[in-house]
């Protein structure tokens, strides 16, 4: 029997609210069908500390906002054949991005979430990775291949895509998946 | 409208209709659907979004669809390679424009520009999103007008002036500063030629005029056209 290695398959939470994630668990059944030809190397429900190398495809959650996201993203992008803007959050930033409305938003959400909004010891963290000044989608930072809007993008959509790719097939988005 | 019956191909099928017909309309009557967003049958054809762009054999321009009257033996493509990529560049346009987070919209699932972009299957803007701090108006009762997510079609507009006859709702500014007024730039409780008749929240086709309280997809029922259409029917009677 001929032993074929599987393709490795990475994801990445990045500023979302992990419901992609909860998305892509979501596909049930169909994650025995994946597991037999794909390898998670790298994941946030797993317990490995750096990006490994040459990895297959990589699906990223969440709009680029500090300085830690926007690095490892960069990593990610040189380590990835295929990288997947996987949400909204990924593809437009989304909620997350709302703040870009504001000049200085880096500062000012800081300062309502830790100081406004607090009434015990309220300061600004000081030792949490910077946040940029906007927030970005991933493809204003890096080449992305393909996208999944969706908030979140449904289990079948993340498989269909998975499936084409897998395959060796570029899957078609029209009529497939929806912002929001 | 004459009576006269102009005979015209659209994407290759022979159609007959009135002479004065919008291409549009030709095409809906004849089952061939052009994507719009600022159409609405039964309101002045505005041609805005761009949507309903079409070619025309024997002319390099495009045409909107909508504003563009059939002529005897005018040749019409309404689909092809070119037309898809201009249709997804201005939905692309669109979505940047404004504040279009359809997550947090109250129009997600009921909303026209979203459904587009779906079938056209626009699955991120290459242009930079705009994010704004247009004014929300929600002092009206039960009206309210959230200017982050409007992408200026004026269907209230019209559908104020044309329809319900008040013309509480215009623009003021051009451009990407234009905006949907009450009156003179009123507050909209402070309006005092609004009936409330809610026609603005039904034939917003995103989530920029809403009623409060009311689910989106209860106000936008989708026979507003026809509604539209045999209110205005009455009224030339």
């Amino acid at each position: 029997m001929q032993v074929t290695e599987k393709t490795k398959v990475a994801t990445i939470w990045l500023s979302g609210c992990s419901g992609c994630h909860m998305s892509f668990l979501d596909q049930d059944e169909l994650l025995l069908e994946l597991a037999k030809k794909i390898k998670v190397v790298y994941s946030p429900i797993m317990d490995i500390k750096k990006f490994p190398e040459n990895v297959d495809v990589t699906l990223i959650e969440g709009a680029v906002a500090n300085e830690e996201q926007l690095e490892m993203l960069k990593e990610a992008r040189a380590q990835t054949k295929i990288l997947i803007a996987l949400g909204d959050c990924a593809v437009t930033g989304n909620v997350t991005a709302l703040r870009n409305a504001w000049r200085d938003s880096d500062k000012l959400a800081l300062e309502k979430a830790y100081v406004e909004n607090t009434d015990k010891n309220a300061q600004v963290p000081t030792d949490v990775p910077k946040l940029l000044k906007k927030v970005h989608p991933l493809h204003q930072v890096v080449k992305v291949d393909y996208f999944i809007p969706g908030c979140p993008p449904s289990a079948s959509v993340i498989n269909y895509v998975l499936t084409e790719l897998l395959s060796g097939r570029t899957p078609n988005m029209e009529g497939k998946s929806k912002y929001g | 409208m004459g009576d006269a019956i102009v005979t015209l191909k659209i994407d290759g099928v022979e159609v007959h209709v009135p002479e004065g017909t919008m291409i549009l309309k030709a095409a809906k009557d004849n089952g061939i659907i052009i994507p719009t967003l600022c159409n609405l049958e039964g309101l002045t054809p505005y041609g805005g979004c761009r949507l309903c762009l079409v070619e025309i054999s024997g002319s390099p321009k495009l045409f909107a669809a909508c504003i563009t009257p059939v002529s005897s033996g005018m040749e019409v493509t309404t689909q092809s390679e070119k037309l898809k990529e201009y249709r997804k560049m201005a939905v692309q346009l669109l979505l940047a424009e404004k504040s279009h987070v359809c997550s947090v919209c109250v129009a997600n699932d009921h909303c026209e520009l979203q459904s587009l972009a779906n079938e056209l299957g626009v699955d991120h803007t290459m242009f930079e999103r705009n994010f704004t701090k247009e004014e929300i108006d929600s002092t009206h009762d039960f009206l309210v007008i959230d200017r982050n997510r409007c992408i200026l079609c004026t269907r209230c507009i019209r559908v104020c002036d044309e329809i319900e006859g008040v013309h509480t709702l215009d623009l003021r500014m051009r451009g990407k500063d234009a905006q949907i007024i009450m009156d003179l730039d009123n507050k909209w409780v402070n309006s005092c030629s609004c009936t409330s008749c809610r026609k603005c929240a039904k034939v917003c086709p995103v989530g920029a005029i809403y009623i409060e309280g009311e689910p989106v997809g209860h106000t936008k029922h989708k026979e507003i056209a026809e509604f539209i259409t045999e209110r205005r029917q009455r009224k030339c009677k």
